[in-house]
């Protein structure tokens, strides 16, 4: 077959960029090499393409169990905003922001970054004190970040129902123009095109089955497409990193947990922004094809099933008809779960481990897309220096025993 | 959604419970003694395994009782229903 | 015309006007709206969505990815199908370029969810669904039969009355049964965990603008079945080839239905273009009723009697040729076909055609096994995955198994009814089957995905595999030449699959095409091992509000108030929402002239009234547990960071606890009555989360402490009367207690008659003043609140809301748990050491005290703020900052303000924050920055009012 060259499409479906023609080598595992990274999710990708691009590290694999992004990163709601309470958050986040905003240029892909703005609205008095607290925060912290009252939520985002009679009215948002969406397997795409293009080998259908240690040091990984050395081992396996982490005896403190999502049939465009609610459990944007992309409530228990309950759906509906009646008709088109590695403070591990030349990236819950470029710049930096970079050094392991906790949740920044 | 074996009531759906995380893991006899390290042990760190695994649900909208149970955590079969205060039953996967 | 003269299911007495595309037209009751449409010779209906081509009708049913359309009338409604649309009165609809509206009025349409309990859920109600319920109820079972379509008879519908007598005599005996429920127009669209079945039942959408307004439009079905039988049947694939997707080409099995059930000829000159058996009976009814028919079928081997068949009635046979593309402007107008051999096209000619029937094989339906964690296994002889695997309490049966023959569908229906009610515990006797015509031999199908291409495909004519999503085979083969060897990576890099239809007729096929295309010379990649992206619920898409049902508007969450919120409503509070609660936030007067005090003025207001001479508060949300059992102080002792077992029967102690990480949780106060009875208050918002935590740890980690938990929230009402003449006010309606200090003195309780209703009284203070908070039963509430309004109005007593008590509070620098914490705060960060007991060797979160990062000096503090400028008031949430330089961000933060209020007493503005160090910095002076002002504030203790405590005892 001769190669497609499309026509000029001319429909509402037509303005979505191409793809390249190439994306990946499919290599067989070396018998060696100098890193390997396990998980093929969006973090784990970028970590290889920032070991190539800013250590010079290229003799590196990237090894995923299935096929490449098909965790978390195929299956979130690609949210991006940096506006965290706790500067260490924010610094992270904030970095990330600001690589999403050159991203495009720098893997030379399409990833559809639009920055339409994300608001978190504010249902109860104690929303709006920690809203406006987060706001300042931001601020002194270089992020841009605005309180809007009700009748500019409407404006950024007319079809959000601000009257005060209804069970828990607007009492006004966070704005964060900056803020905005991508499209999640451009991105991932992006990254994995890029470090091929440095060398680096992306093998799927490659789950680790064990770790080999020596002396307190990791010297090689066995998977079921053989043994291979290695002087250093990146983990990045978001929900299974437990699983992973028990093959060196190391407990981590977190549970995976399901976490639904959903997306609606195409429509007309309708919604311009990102709209998120923590108080009734919504998060809705409208993607760039049309269709609702919306994500519901943290299932309660631990589970790898990447299913949920569907109350947890039904509750999210309620919620989200509650904020835009006109979603009345939409149609729900198609649900999943992905599996989310919650930590007891809601911010991540990164860094050094116990062993010597394992390192640890997890604990995102559901943070985990809109970090995916600066957790991948400071995991790489990590990796290559033996040495957290300055934005991942307060996201240690052993926060949990001294007790420095970056505790988001507390502090009421939605998550999501 | 998920129904349920309160080892009380009967089986009931999901919507009813909480669910209470890692059974067995005991309040330390003597916290003061711990060192920082095993004290956050106990604190922070919970088993997160994927096949089965012993966890703690109560009956919230039922008859309020906290119980054991075994849960495949990767197919959400429950493997086994059991009293606190009751050993841990040997389940088959 | 294409409606033929007789036959069909439609109801020909019963006309029924609608518009398409702004043209009037006219169907019957019993079409749907692509039948109807087909039959006023409309064929395209929908337009591509990327392209912009014409687009027709391709399926009959759900699995249609074409005919998209959106409903204007009765309410707008996108994105259905033309296929599941059941024609009404005055349907206004219009075709769809992919993309839908939403309307911008409001739905007032009502929906609901119904709860069933069933042993043997059967879904699909064709043959076999049929079978498999008869079967089940006979035995006696509880059984739900549901089907999507208004009629039962799946496929047999279709049939030119085909068991006709049998269906109508299955259906009434499932109809008389009490046991049997049976739900016609609803779709099981997702199969959950431990038989639970989700489906959506279409109520009232067929009546259109007649449908009755109390009525539930949708309701959903929420069905907890024991033993679950799969009846789904099984979607017809086409079979792919150049502009494959001109308005009048449609799936075999569809030109069927439209003949036989809707008596809608789709065309007079039909090619049915096949690669298998199943079509020649599209064929055969279609050239009985008229139309010249010409059958093509890819296999050179072929069926005989229908062969025979077709001879008799002059249907033209090619064997061993395909269509490998189609001519029309618009509506196909011919079929190129040539003969095909070893894999490839001959030479092309034309046959000229208005409709071009495709069948490329069945897909079993197997969404739902699939769910239900179901294993796939590959059918290479089907060219379809089929359950592959047994799952607990789920059986397949019919096509959705794979099984293509009526006689064994029947029969493995009533073996998959007896095996379900076998393990039920039920005996049964299969009914005997409906007797059938033999049934021919069949030959092998053919497995052919796509006809091979010239390979110009960079001209108009495209091989369409997922027509609304406009991709094509060159997009599956760039997706394979870009690296990608992953069903997934090649759905989402061509997008295939991701449409309104879900991939159900395209999916397989790009498996097929992917498979071939990644196999070289060396190396087979088979299909199996491909396999397929996976079946996510929903099956068929549901509208937002049906699965929001009524949980919205005022039912979205419960709504708490208390005994006293008729008065608070006729008295003109302004409420806040505290949790589920409406609590009174402040009481706003309206002065002579009508103008209504703004919340300053009220509140300034409430507080100087309360501090100067008495005002009240309903404080009945706060959280109220009653603790009893002989261990019930070694219990408390052990949750609350200070001692509770040293509190004597008749005193009242202050509390906090904290969690496990020594943050401070929730605080109240704890009240003996006897020596095994406690009753604690919680905050209003805790309440619910803290007799959880009490709860689990008397259950699960001290379950040999004798001690019982009752939330008695509810049962009490809870009156704070507060202020310097307090006292007067109860006495004047306590007329027999004692109210001297030394009789009863702070932080004890008294029971005692209060204007004739029995009350305990409780000399606690979250003002400073002195204070009684009044608790009744909750009967007896609004009878108390109206008894002290009225004695208060000598001394001019003022009801009081949120907002005052907290200025109250804070005047007094007590923290709110939630407002002036964040979970990030020990009870020392609040300046209340003093909570903590030295003498316990343990309770809840001690152990996290000394742990390195609560040791240090410069944690966070709750100080006092005083604006330099008291006028100007601090945001909550203003941050605080030493220095006020800006110009290098960021700028490090010390804390922020948790609290800020005007004051009455101190005749200004005053704010709480937590400071970094703050203990530390009293009398410094700093910043607070709000939205991009600087604010000069000092540092003081929290306690700005009667430091000394002078006024507690009145």
């Amino acid at each position: 077959m001769t190669e497609n060259v499309r026509p000029l499409p001319s429909g509402p479906g037509a303005d979505l960029p191409e793809h390249p023609k190439f994306l990946w080598r499919n290599p067989d595992p070396k018998p060696s090499y100098d890193v390997v990274i396990v998980g093929g999710g969006g973090h784990g990708l970028a970590t290889a393409y920032y070991l190539a691009k800013n250590h010079g590290i290229t003799n590196v694999a990237v090894l995923e169990k299935g096929w490449l992004a098909g965790g978390n990163m195929a299956r979130n709601t690609t949210i991006i905003r940096s506006n965290y309470l706790w500067d260490e958050s924010s610094g992270i986040y904030e970095h990330s922001l600001k690589l999403w905003e050159g991203l495009e240029e720098d893997l030379g892909y399409p990833i559809l970054f639009s920055q339409r703005g994300v608001l978190n609205l504010a249902h109860s008095l104690q929303d709006v004190r920690d809203s406006v607290r987060r706001v300042n925060a931001n601020r002194l912290n270089g992020i841009d970040a605005e309180w809007v009252d009700p009748a500019q939520v409407k404006e950024l985002c007319p079809i959000v129902n601000i009257s005060p009679d209804v069970r828990y009215p607007v009492l006004g948002a966070t704005y964060q123009p900056r803020a905005g969406i991508a499209k999640h397997d451009y991105v991932a795409w992006g990254f994995a095109r890029g470090a091929n293009e440095y060398g680096i080998d992306l093998i799927q259908n490659c789950e680790v089955t064990g770790i080999d240690v020596v002396g307190g040091k990791v010297v090689g990984l066995q998977t079921t497409r053989g043994r291979i050395a290695t002087g250093k081992v990146a983990l990045a396996a978001a929900g299974h990193s437990s699983v992973l982490a028990s093959m060196v005896g190391l407990s981590l403190p977190i549970q995976s947990h399901p976490l639904q999502a959903l997306v609606s049939e195409l429509l007309e465009p309708i919604h311009p922004t990102v709209v998120m609610s923590n108080a009734v459990h919504v998060y809705v944007s409208q993607a760039h094809k049309g269709e609702l992309v919306m994500g519901a409530g943290i299932d309660s228990y631990n589970g790898y099933g990447q299913r949920g309950a569907f109350h947890i759906i039904e509750r999210q509906m309620s919620a989200a008809l509650e904020l835009f009646p006109v979603f009345a008709r939409a149609h729900l088109l198609r649900s999943w779960a992905g599996i989310v590695d919650t930590t007891p403070d809601a911010s991540p591990i990164v860094g050094l481990t116990p062993i010597e030349n394992l390192y640890l990236n997890c604990g995102w819950g559901t943070g985990g897309f809109k970090a995916t470029p600066g957790v991948g710049w400071c995991f790489a930096h990590t990796v290559a220096h033996d040495q957290a970079h300055p934005y991942n050094a307060p996201f240690t392991l052993d926060r949990f025993t001294t007790g420095a906790l970056v505790d988001e949740h507390g502090a009421a920044a939605v998550a999501h | 959604m998920q129904l349920i074996r309160c080892p009380w009531c009967g089986s009931r759906e999901e919507v009813e419970f909480h669910y209470g995380g890692q059974a067995h893991v005991s309040y330390p006899e003597n916290p003061a003694e711990l060192s920082d390290a095993e004290w956050a042990r106990y604190v922070f760190f919970r088993a997160n395994p994927r096949g089965p695994l012993a966890e703690r649900w109560v009956h919230a909208a039922g008859c309020r009782r906290w119980f054991n149970a075994v849960r495949d955590t990767s197919t959400h079969e429950l493997l086994a229903v059991y009293r606190i205060g009751e050993p841990q039953p040997e389940v088959a996967r | 015309m294409t409606r033929v003269a007789a036959g069909g299911r439609i109801d020909r007495n019963t006309e029924l006007a609608f518009t398409f595309d702004g043209k009037a037209y006219r169907g019957y009751a019993g079409d749907t709206l692509a039948s109807a449409l087909l039959a006023n010779g409309v064929h395209q209906v929908a337009t591509s969505i990327c392209y912009g081509r014409p687009r027709g009708i391709m399926a009959a049913g759900v699995e249609d990815a074409n005919a998209l359309v959106q409903i204007e009338t009765p309410f707008p409604e996108p994105m259905l199908t033309a296929t599941t649309v059941e024609l009404y009165d005055g349907l206004v609809a219009r075709g769809l370029q992919g993309q839908g509206r939403l309307a911008d009025l409001p739905d007032q349409a009502r929906y609901d969810a119904m709860h069933e309990h069933c042993d043997v859920l059967v879904v699909g109600a064709g043959p076999s669904g049929l079978m498999s319920a008869l079967t089940a109820a006979r035995a006696g079972a509880r059984v739900v039969l549901l089907d999507d379509q208004p009629e039962l008879g799946g496929s047999l519908l279709a049939s030119r009355n085909q068991l006709a007598e049998w269906v109508s005599a299955v259906t009434s005996e499932l109809n008389s049964l009490a046991t049997v429920r049976v739900l016609r127009r609803t779709t099981a669209f997702g199969y959950y965990d431990d038989g639970f079945v989700l489906a959506l039942e279409k109520r009232t959408d067929h009546l259109g603008a007649a449908a009755p307004p109390a009525a539930a439009r949708q309701r959903i079905w929420r069905i907890r079945a024991r033993q679950v039988i799969l009846a789904t049947g099984a979607h017809e694939r086409p079979v792919v080839f150049a502009d494959n997707d001109r308005p009048g080409i449609m799936l075999a099995g569809a030109g069927r239905a439209y003949l036989n059930r809707y008596g809608v000829l789709g065309g007079n000159r039909v090619v049915v273009f096949t690669t298998n058996d199943s079509a020649y009976t599209a064929a055969l009814d279609l050239a009985d009723a008229g139309a010249a028919v010409t059958v093509v079928d890819a296999r050179t081997e072929i069926p005989q009697h229908p062969a025979a068949e077709c001879a008799r009635r002059g249907v033209a046979l090619k064997a061993g040729h395909v269509v490998t593309g189609t001519s029309g402007n618009g509506r196909v107008t011919g079929a190129h076909i040539a003969p095909y051999a070893d894999g490839k096209a001959g030479a092309r000619q034309g046959i000229g055609c208005d409709l071009l029937l495709v069948s490329g094989g069945w897909n079993p339906t197997v969404h739902l096994f699939s769910q239900a964690r179901g294993k796939l296994r590959y059918d290479e002889s089907l060219g379809a995955f089929v359950p592959g695997s047994s799952v607990k309490a789920v059986r397949v049966a019919g096509s959705a198994a794979g099984v293509f023959t009526l006689s064994g569908c029947l029969s493995g229906a009533a073996d998959a009814a007896v095996a379900a009610l076998q393990e039920l515990g039920l005996s049964s006797a299969p009914p005997a089957l409906p007797s059938l015509d033999a049934e021919p031999e069949t030959t092998p199908g053919l497995v052919l995905w796509a006809v091979p291409d010239k390979g110009d495909e960079s001209g108009p004519c495209r091989r369409f595999v997922d027509f609304q999503r406009d991709s094509t085979v060159a997009d599956i083969l760039r997706a394979t030449g870009a690296g990608l060897t992953s069903v997934e990576h090649v759905k989402r890099y061509t997008t295939i699959g991701t449409a309104h239809d879900q991939g159900k007729t395209s999916g397989m096929i790009a498996s097929g095409i992917m498979a071939e295309a990644l196999s070289t010379d060396k190396h087979q990649v088979e299909v199996a091992s491909l396999g397929t992206t996976t079946f996510r619920p929903p099956y068929a898409s549901v509208a937002f509000a049906a699965l929001a049902g009524r949980d919205r508007g005022e039912i979205f969450d419960p709504v708490r108030v208390t005994e006293i919120h008729p008065w608070h409503l006729e008295h003109g509070a302004v409420f806040e929402n505290v949790g589920q609660w409406k609590r009174p936030r402040y009481y706003p007067q309206r002065s002579a002239a009508g103008s209504i005090e703004d919340i300053d003025t009220a509140v300034l207001r409430e507080c100087r009234t309360t501090r100067e001479s008495v005002g009240m508060m309903d404080g009945s949300t706060l959280g109220k547990i009653n603790v009893q059992g002989s261990d019930a102080g070694e219990f408390l002792d052990r949750l609350y960071t200070n001692l509770m077992s040293t509190l004597k029967p008749g005193f009242i102690r202050y509390g906090a606890m904290c969690g496990m990480d020594g943050m401070i949780i929730d605080d109240g106060t704890v009240a003996r009555v006897s020596d095994t009875e406690f009753v604690l208050t919680t905050t209003t918002g805790n309440a619910a989360m803290i007799l959880d935590w009490m709860e689990e740890f008397a259950q699960t980690e001290w379950p040999e402490l004798r001690v019982n938990l009752t939330s008695v929230t509810e049962q009490w009402v809870t009156i704070a009367l507060v202020g310097p003449r307090s006292r007067d006010v109860l006495a004047s309606v306590a007329a027999e207690l004692d109210l001297s200090n030394e009789a009863f003195g702070f932080m004890t309780w008294r029971d005692a008659s209060v204007a004739g209703i029995e009350a305990r009284i409780c000399r606690i203070s979250f003002s400073g003043e002195l204070a009684y908070e009044l608790n009744v039963n909750a009967w007896d509430g609004l009878a108390l609140w109206e008894a002290l309004i009225e004695a208060g109005k000598p001394y001019g007593i003022t009801p009081y809301g949120t907002e005052t008590m907290h200025v109250l509070r804070a005047e007094k620098g007590y923290p709110i748990i939630g407002q002036d914490t964040d979970g990030t705060v020990t009870p020392q960060d609040l300046g209340m050491g003093w909570v903590v007991s030295k003498k316990k060797l343990d309770f809840i979160g001690k152990r996290s005290f000394s742990r390195a990062e609560n040791q240090r000096p410069d944690r966070k503090q709750l100080v006092g703020l005083l604006p330099v400028d008291r006028t100007v008031l601090l945001d909550e949430g203003a941050q605080v900052l030493a220095t006020a330089d800006l110009s290098q961000l960021p700028v490090p933060m010390l804390g922020h303000v948790t609290s800020s209020y005007r004051s009455a007493a101190l005749d200004g503005t005053f704010a709480l924050a937590l400071v970094r160090a703050g203990r530390e910095r009293i009398g410094q002076r700093l910043h607070a920055w709000q939205d991009g002002e600087l604010v000069s504030v000092t540092v003081t203790d929290p306690v700005l009012y009667d430091k000394e405590g002078a006024r507690r005892d009145g």
